[in-house]
């Protein structure tokens, strides 16, 4: 395999967080825009998470990473510590799968 | 404080580790997809954006060329660009510290950085899970690159289950208003509208423009 091809990836990876981080370091300071596209990241995380928990190639399924998420979710609502979470999510996806689903 | 402090060590540990071990299977694929294992550990280092990576070896495992697998891979890494954007309090103001701080913005670290109300918990939280999963993801790429097929099936073992949680802990905690759970729920939908017709990487970066109203709202009230 090329190495052209993967230092192309490598520099357009970082190209791309550096062009945000340097136009943000503008946009600071720079009146009312400044401080609030913060709030760009809570619709790119939920559009994430759907995209994970349903997402399969193109395709929207439902499939044993639902359940998973609804198990998280609860845990979260009851403020569980993460490592909990992430072992009740991953425990819950692997059993359903176990069991056929 | 030192209590919220701990929860924000914990969760980087945790988050770190699960990464870590998606590296593996990253490290496993890429080989088996004919990188050599140099390269695998170039792509970890330097790109360092695990969907991208993932995508950018599938695509020329399953046949296809360079020139096939680098655009999908690109924008999927499109979205690394939109988060260092939101976190310009965040990330250090020196030109060189803005340099480097930008190579730890991914997701995790991003979502971890605003699930903090406070400023100085907020760049803790940024540092420690960006530099927990640079290490873990790197050394899991090696392993993975090095040992091969050691680990059974990622999906078997629901590890494809574990973002979605994680990403659904660090955001419940940024959703404080009807607006911010409004623009959740839209950028989701928009995700997933799009995912069957647009090309990989679009539907989540477009999951942003949910943002605006809340955007043109603050931006004219304060």
């Amino acid at each position: 395999m090329s190495w052209t091809a993967v230092l192309l990836l490598c520099g357009a990876a970082y190209a791309l967080k550096l062009v945000g981080a340097v136009a943000a370091g503008r946009v600071e300071g720079g009146g009312t825009a400044s401080g609030r596209l913060d709030l760009l990241v809570v619709p790119v995380i939920a559009g994430l998470i759907a995209v994970q928990v349903l997402g399969d190639g193109k395709d929207v399924v439902l499939d044993a990473r639902v359940p998973a998420l609804l198990v998280a979710a609860v845990l979260v609502w009851r403020k569980a510590p993460l490592l909990l979470i992430v072992v009740a999510a991953a425990a819950t996806a692997a059993l359903l799968r176990a069991a056929g689903l | 404080m030192v209590c919220v402090e701990d929860r924000v060590r914990r969760d980087a540990f945790s988050i770190a580790v699960a990464t870590g071990v998606y590296a593996i299977s990253f490290g496993v694929l890429s080989v088996a997809a004919g990188f050599s294992v140099a390269q695998t550990c170039v792509m970890s280092v330097a790109a360092f954006t695990g969907a991208s990576q993932f995508m950018f070896v599938s695509v020329i495992g399953a046949g296809g060329s360079a020139a096939a697998a680098l655009p999908p891979a690109v924008l999927l890494a499109a979205r690394n660009g939109i988060y260092a954007l939101s976190l310009g309090a965040v990330l250090r103001r020196g030109p060189w510290q803005r340099a480097l701080d930008a190579h730890g913005v991914i997701d995790e670290s991003t979502a971890m950085a605003h699930a903090q109300r406070d400023p100085v918990l907020r760049r803790r939280g940024f540092v420690l899970t960006a530099v927990g999963i640079f290490v873990c993801w790197n050394l899991g790429t090696l392993g993975g690159a090095l040992a091969g097929e050691v680990l059974g099936d990622p999906k078997a073992l629901g590890m494809d289950a574990i973002f979605p949680a994680v990403f659904l802990a660090l955001l419940v905690p940024q959703v404080r208003t009807r607006g911010a759970l409004a623009a959740a729920v839209a950028g989701a939908a928009i995700a997933i509208v799009l995912l069957p017709n647009a090309p990989a990487g679009v539907p989540v970066m477009a999951s942003a423009l949910a943002a605006l109203p809340l955007l043109l709202r603050r931006g004219g009230a304060t």
